[in-house]
């Protein structure tokens, strides 16, 4: 069949002239559906780079949406809502895009919940393109990372989220960018998710003056309006975040936090203490557990004596997402918002989520689990081969806007990775500055009792 | 000294301590070792094969939780066991923090000597290694040198590590080891196979000298050495160079005799300056030899700033400097 597949889609290139051939059935449908309408009357050029509008409505079109635009992603190359398409649509005769589509999402298991998150959820052509985008430029940026640091560009300690794209997108697709946020130190995801600007993350991880943090933090502290880190010490983040959640209710602005930690930091003290103010003062916390299945090398089973991580607010409500689909986890974080909105007090989530990297750079990922269990994750439940497969098979995009936003985004990459490189490093006088907050300059006791530097603030 | 006929075996300081977790845990039926990853060998490889050859009720792994390791091992200490906990990085000690301070060291003097935890002993990466950054280069010592009851010791080479370990594991004392993880891979040295014993409290003259007294401990002795022979050659400035190893409680007789004989002193570590270990050995100095001094006690550390990411090099107090603060002694 595969074979088929390859003849039938490299006659149709040879006779299109198109260079990549189609790799699956659905694909290879559209194509020969394009080869029917290129014969017929002129159409508008699929490879135009502006930002042409011209979506034909379909012949019957569905409700329009009403909901809040919530999906807002906010990110130096954000796209409004009410724009639609990020680049020109090939207008066909038969073959329209279909705008929106509700698809059957996971049932999550609930804690302390007498109902939980939908079962449905709808996607728009829009959402879902931006959801790819973003996924995928987190994915080609920590393969960025990794290559970089392979090269002893970057060095030190470097965390990579590839696999759990759909964790930082789909949270950020439910809050707002008013909301508040904090990680821990696996942190480069959300940093983009949050507003900043690839190069920006690049260029903190190799030290660099243009880094987010001035070169001053390296992976582990990278910030951005309303998130507050990139946290290095395990669990730390998690009173943090309590902390955030009672600010937003003391001054009353309607804002949740969302105060992630991993499965091996699920076994830290101070969590539990968190949670017990965070219940007893019915904080707006969303606690969320990424549970990626392994604390560094130690799998889950060895480390907790319950892996039920939702369950471990004990008094708190808790559910369990699908953390590998970006609608799940979306629904999922709306339905907690609101929860905490309303006044109902904290709540535990728990993103079950995989990562392909090992903990770190410097481990290989693949002495304590198997090659075939990543690869596994890989073929049937990447986040982002999930999105596109959806949109795909229920006509909302084509197989060359997804390839287009593919170019792009390395292009970006590339580029951050360029002023990654050449952009200096930070001057010495930045050693000393910021330890305190001082109006005058603050004299740093050096090494010697003759060095002296300066520290502004 | 004595060690010098025995079998050998050439060992980094990783290997070192493994041969003397692995002696421990041969002739103690009581001992364990525990902590995060230390089954598969820990992520420094200091506990590599123990697990195999002796069980894994007696090598095992914790959950991340440095409170929970400590407190849990005072309590095994206390009911008999030679526990030896091991925190990941020095760096993450701090959650243990109350239970080392609070705990440990007080058992004994709040009992009336009716029970004691001095069985624990705890094995902690200690240093800058390069590329650490914040959380991954402190040297805390400083913090646990203001607090009697414990004991906290720093080799500087794996002949030193494993005689010094063991010495940690047999006294009845709690103790802190931090082994530079620096050195875990780039010392190596012939060890002997056998176990020994380095004393506590004891700090070793390394090369003797006249004019100058050198004190540091760590990766810290392999700059100073170093310094000396630069001191030598372009100065004709003798150096005495010693290794405190033990920091608390620390060999003031030893030092003390030497700045007599030198009448100049020079402390260096890497954690900042201020309120740093060489702040009490210069004011104790200064106390026991003011008149023997002939220039201005001089300590050579890191700033007073977190431990910098992209910036460590310029942040460690390296041989340069260290030479220039000789310099100006001898000018003084």
């Amino acid at each position: 069949m595969k074979n088929m597949l390859t003849i039938i889609s490299n006659a149709l290139c040879r006779i299109t002239g198109r260079n990549v051939g189609a790799q699956t059935v659905s694909e290879l449908l559209i194509d020969l559906s394009e080869y029917v309408n290129v014969t017929s009357p002129p159409a508008v050029p699929a490879l135009a780079q502006t930002q042409a509008q011209t979506q034909r409505q379909p012949p019957k079109p569905p409700p329009v949406s009403t909901r809040a635009p919530a999906a807002q992603l906010v990110s130096a190359q954000a796209d409004q809502l009410d724009t639609p398409g990020t680049r020109a649509v090939v207008s066909r005769s038969f073959a329209d895009f279909t705008s929106q589509a509700t698809f059957d999402i996971k049932k999550c298991d609930v804690h302390r919940l007498e109902e939980g998150p939908p079962l449905k959820a709808e996607l728009t052509r829009e959402q879902g393109l931006r959801y790819y985008r973003i996924m995928q430029t987190v994915r080609r940026m920590e393969l960025k990372a990794d290559q970089l640091y392979k090269q002893k560009i970057i060095r030190g300690f470097c965390h990579l989220y590839d696999g759990q794209e759909a964790c930082a997108v789909g949270i950020e697709a439910a809050i707002n960018p008013s909301d508040h946020l904090i990680t821990a130190y696996r942190a480069h995801g959300y940093t983009y998710t949050r507003g900043i600007a690839v190069k920006e993350i690049l260029a903190e991880l190799t030290g660099r003056r243009g880094g987010v943090a001035k070169g001053k933090g390296g992976s582990m502290h990278m910030y951005a309006p309303h998130f507050y880190g990139g946290n290095g010490i395990v669990g730390a983040q998690v009173p943090l975040g309590a902390g955030i959640a009672l600010a937003c209710q003391y001054q009353g602005n309607n804002q949740v936090c969302v105060a992630l930690y991993g499965d091996g930091a699920a076994n830290q003290g101070q969590l539990f203490e968190s949670f017990n103010m965070a219940a007893l003062w019915k904080l707006p916390c969303i606690f969320t557990c990424e549970n990626n299945q392994y604390g560094m090398g130690t799998s889950v089973e060895r480390a907790s004596a319950s892996t039920d991580y939702y369950k471990r607010g004990d008094f708190i409500p808790g559910i369990r997402v699908d953390g590998m689909d970006v609608l799940c986890v979306r629904e999922a974080f709306k339905f907690a918002a609101e929860h905490c909105r309303s006044g109902k007090g904290p709540i535990v989530m728990e993103l079950k989520t995989y990562r392909y990297h090992g903990h770190s750079m410097s481990d290989p990922g693949v002495s304590y689990r198997t090659r075939e269990e990543i690869q596994e994750v890989r073929s049937k439940s990447d986040p982002i081969t999930m999105l596109k497969e959806r949109m795909l098979s229920n006509n909302m995009a084509s197989v060359e806007e997804f390839k287009e936003i593919d170019i792009a985004i390395r292009k970006e990459v590339e580029e951050a990775a360029q002023y990654a490189t050449s952009d200096p490093e930070p001057p010495l006088e930045e050693l000393c500055n910021h330890i305190f907050s001082n109006d005058s300059p603050l004299e740093v006791r050096g090494t010697n009792p003759w060095a002296r530097l300066k520290s502004v603030s | 000294e004595s060690l010098v006929h025995w079998p050998t075996q050439k060992m980094n300081l990783f290997q070192s301590v493994t041969s003397a977790l692995d002696n421990t845990l041969a002739s103690d039926p009581t001992a364990v070792i525990f902590g995060e990853d230390v089954a598969f060998g820990g992520v420094f490889r200091c506990t590599v094969g123990l697990r195999d050859k002796y069980g894994k009720d007696r090598v095992f792994n914790t959950p991340l939780c440095e409170q929970g390791i400590v407190g849990f091992g005072i309590g095994a200490a206390v009911a008999g066991a030679t526990a030896i906990a091991e925190i990941q990085f020095a760096d993450y000690i701090y959650p243990a923090f109350d239970q080392i301070v609070n705990e440990a060291a007080k058992y004994r003097y709040r009992s009336g000597n009716l029970f004691d935890c001095g069985n624990l002993t705890i094995r902690a990466p200690w240093g800058c290694v390069g590329h650490g950054s914040l959380y991954h280069s402190q040297s805390p010592e400083a913090f646990f040198a203001h607090c009697p009851g414990i004991k906290v010791v720093i080799p500087r080479s794996p002949v030193q590590a494993k005689g010094l370990l063991l010495a940690c594991i047999a006294d009845q004392n709690p103790c802190i080891f931090f082994e530079p993880k620096i050195l875990y891979r780039a010392a190596v040295e012939q060890v002997p196979v056998e176990p020994y014993t380095i004393p506590l409290s004891q700090a070793e003259i390394l090369q003797e000298g006249s004019d100058v007294t050198l004190v540091a401990w760590g990766t810290q002795i392999h700059v100073m050495r170093e310094v000396a022979n630069m001191a030598q050659e372009k100065l004709g400035v003798s150096c005495e160079l010693i290794d405190l190893q033990t920091i608390l409680p620390w060999d003031t007789e030893t030092v003390c005799k030497s700045v007599v004989k030198t009448g100049r002193l020079l402390i260096s570590h890497e954690a900042p300056i201020t309120g740093g270990f060489a702040a009490e050995i210069s004011s104790t100095v200064q106390e026991e030899c003011f008149l023997n001094l002939e220039a201005p006690i001089s300590r050579v550390c890191g700033y007073d700033t977190p431990f910098p990411h992209i910036f460590e090099p310029f942040y460690i107090p390296d041989k340069w400097k260290c030479f220039e603060a000789i310099k100006k002694m001898i000018n003084y």
